[in-house]
């Protein structure tokens, strides 16, 4: 339990840090981001540009510090300022929007992964010296090393351009009006499956590598060959001795993995132009809409902490070194 | 507080390395190089990309800024990928490009591993306050999703040349480094050798310099690595979504247009899949160097040879008959 609280309060500070760089980073930056907008937009009248300043939270006669105050005052109450871009859009609102796609998107897939990953990982090392041994690793190395948004293309040049199997734009048919009856539910799917796809055969190696190379020590270990001396069935030595305690390290890796499958997601998004969080964040950058990209750094930052805290709380769970550690 | 993180045996290989004269380390390097299969790989590759690099001029004899009024054209003899939407072709284009992602991939491996190697012998040699405080940046910067913040950080910097992309990448991507070397430096802390060189009255630099750097070469080494791969990905990733300067020759802004003016709906194949698979291939030789130095440093990992399999099968029945014969008396 107290690992636990150490390990909130530790996101609490870096949730901190995090809204403290999105607030002073406009600011230590070369150039104006007011006169980055303005010169991106024609016509300015005086009043729009204070209207700008003031979406951008940028007033000029507070001192830095009771604009810092402000900044986290109105954070803290969910106010994430008024879209540029979108016609003066809540940033929150469009948010909203987009954070059931990438969610879906990328939650699922990263379960996915991580479950096929994590068995092709320990069958690998269980047969190691097989031939599906020698040919996986070297496989998933290269894997490893695929940009995400080329891996989206060339599925979609397979897919879509040559074969014409499966959609390749946005999230549902043009014209679908989003609702939970069945038919629609279908198509969501449909479209994601390249998407998913895309992340998937992207970030699955990274599991399977951890695995095997950690189930191939667990291997050696002295309680695998004490259950083998005992004559328990291979299957149960596999699955009960060597895999449940290689899977540890797996778990705890997924911090890293998952900034890598977010950054991952992002440009998937961009590629199938699908409606999520990571696709609005390059659209924010393209319109020079710095509320919007500071809300969904805000919020991506939220969702990746949320997700490791929760994946130290099953560590936690599963492994009792970790609690009496530290 | 600490992320655990899984080394592949990395400390392991490196405690033993003591440096026992060069030419034999370098004896022993060329040889794993020619005996295990994936450095092989990945040192041809990268030879490769490296010979492109320095000579441009002897692959490709069009200027890749070219522009001409040919625009999306398929491939053809006059231009091997075709040209893309201003005329250019896209074939000086990959080649040309070769440079620009690798200059980005070492400088930014070489920086990233020089900022870790500061931060984290620092916050492990100094301790105290500089400890937690340092140690502290490194966590924030681990957990927080680096390329949103890198997307972020670069829009505030429009039409960004190479030179800042290197920067940024750098700024965003050594946290993950300085850890693993914190702990290789905190392990080192109380050793003899060390103990010996602060009695004997050595300053702190010459300590960490000369006494500690030394051990964690392969540990260094396989930072560089990983964060050159990193550099590929991260970098192309960002010049294909068109941030940075648009106008740069290079593998990732190549794509860019590309997507821009939807190659793959029109049937403009070449201009796709030959940049993206440079990107790969590049990838997968820091990537196959990486794994293969892995191996040589951990035997735990190193695939069996046939006759090691028969052997330890052996072995293990052998275990297993005498343990029935044991449970049996």
């Amino acid at each position: 339990m107290r690992f636990i609280i150490r390990r909130a309060g530790f996101f609490l500070l870096t949730l901190f840090a995090a809204l403290s760089l999105n607030f002073f980073l406009p600011r230590i930056m070369p150039g104006n981001p007011i006169n980055n907008i303005i010169s991106k937009l024609h016509n300015v009248t005086p009043a729009q540009e204070q209207a700008i300043e003031h979406a951008l939270g940028i007033n000029n006669t507070a001192s830095i510090w009771q604009q810092y105050l402000t900044y986290l005052g109105n954070t803290a109450q969910g106010k994430l300022g008024l879209s540029v871009g979108l016609g003066g859009e809540p940033v929150s609102q469009a948010i909203r929007a987009a954070l059931p796609y990438t969610l879906g998107l990328v939650g699922i897939t990263t379960i996915l992964a991580f479950i096929i990953g994590t068995a092709i990982g320990a069958i690998a090392a269980w047969r190691r010296g097989s031939r599906l041994d020698s040919a996986l690793p070297p496989l998933f190395v290269f894997t490893t090393a695929i940009p995400f948004f080329w891996v989206g293309m060339m599925l979609i040049l397979i897919f879509s351009s040559v074969l014409g199997v499966l959609p390749s734009y946005g999230a549902f048919p043009l014209g679908a009006v989003p609702s939970f009856s069945l038919s629609f539910i279908g198509q969501v799917a449909q479209y994601a499956i390249l998407p998913a796809l895309t992340l998937l055969i992207t970030s699955i190696g990274g599991w399977v590598l951890t695995m095997r190379n950690t189930m191939v020590t667990t291997l050696t270990e002295d309680y695998v060959r004490m259950a083998r001396a005992k004559g328990l069935p291979p299957s149960k030595i596999m699955v009960g001795y060597a895999a449940r305690n290689a899977i540890l390290p797996n778990l705890t890796g997924f911090a890293m993995s998952l900034g890598f499958v977010v950054s991952g997601a992002v440009l998937v998004e961009y590629v199938f132009n699908y409606p999520g969080l990571g696709n609005l964040l390059l659209s924010a950058v393209n319109n020079v809409d710095y509320p919007l990209m500071q809300g969904l750094f805000l919020i991506i930052t939220v969702a990746v902490l949320v997700a490791i805290l929760l994946s130290d709380i099953a560590t936690a769970i599963l492994d009792p070194r970790t609690r009496t550690a530290s | 507080m600490a992320i655990p993180v899984t080394t592949t045996g990395l400390p392991e290989a490196t405690a033993g390395v003591s440096a026992p004269g060069r030419r034999s380390a370098l004896n022993r390097v060329t040889k794993a190089i020619r005996t295990n299969r994936k450095a092989t790989i990945g040192v041809v590759l990268m030879a490769i990309f490296i010979f492109v690099a320095l000579f441009p001029g002897l692959l490709a004899h069009q200027d890749p800024n070219l522009v001409t009024t040919h625009v999306f054209t398929h491939p053809s003899a006059a231009h091997w990928l075709g040209t893309d939407n201003l005329g250019r072709d896209v074939y000086a284009q990959v080649i040309d490009g070769t440079r620009n992602v690798l200059v980005l991939a070492l400088a930014v491996g070489l920086l990233t591993t020089v900022v870790a190697m500061l931060i984290g012998v620092a916050a492990a040699y100094l301790g105290g306050v500089w400890d937690s405080v340092l140690n502290f940046v490194t966590d924030v910067l681990l957990v927080i999703p680096l390329f949103p913040l890198l997307i972020i950080v670069a829009a505030y910097l429009p039409g960004a040349g190479n030179n800042v992309l290197i920067l940024v990448l750098t700024f965003t991507g050594w946290s993950y480094t300085a850890r693993q070397l914190r702990s290789q430096a905190q392990s080192l802390r109380n050793r003899d050798f060390l103990l010996a060189a602060r009695v004997r009255g050595e300053r702190s630099l010459y300590i960490i310099v000369v006494e500690i750097l030394p051990t964690m070469t392969s540990l260094l080494l396989a930072s560089f690595l990983n964060n050159a791969l990193y550099a590929v990905l991260a970098g192309s990733g960002l010049q294909f979504i068109g941030i940075g300067n648009t106008n740069n020759v290079s593998w990732g802004t190549t794509l860019y247009w590309a997507q821009q003016n939807n190659a793959l709906g029109t049937g403009l194949y070449a201009w796709v899949i030959v940049p993206g698979a440079c990107i790969a291939l590049l990838g997968a030789a820091f990537a196959f160097i990486n794994y293969a130095f892995d191996e040589i440093g951990n035997p735990a990992l190193r695939p069996l040879t046939a006759a090691k399999v028969r052997k330890a099968a052996e072995a293990s029945t052998k275990r297993r008959l005498t343990s029935h014969g044991a449970r049996a008396s």
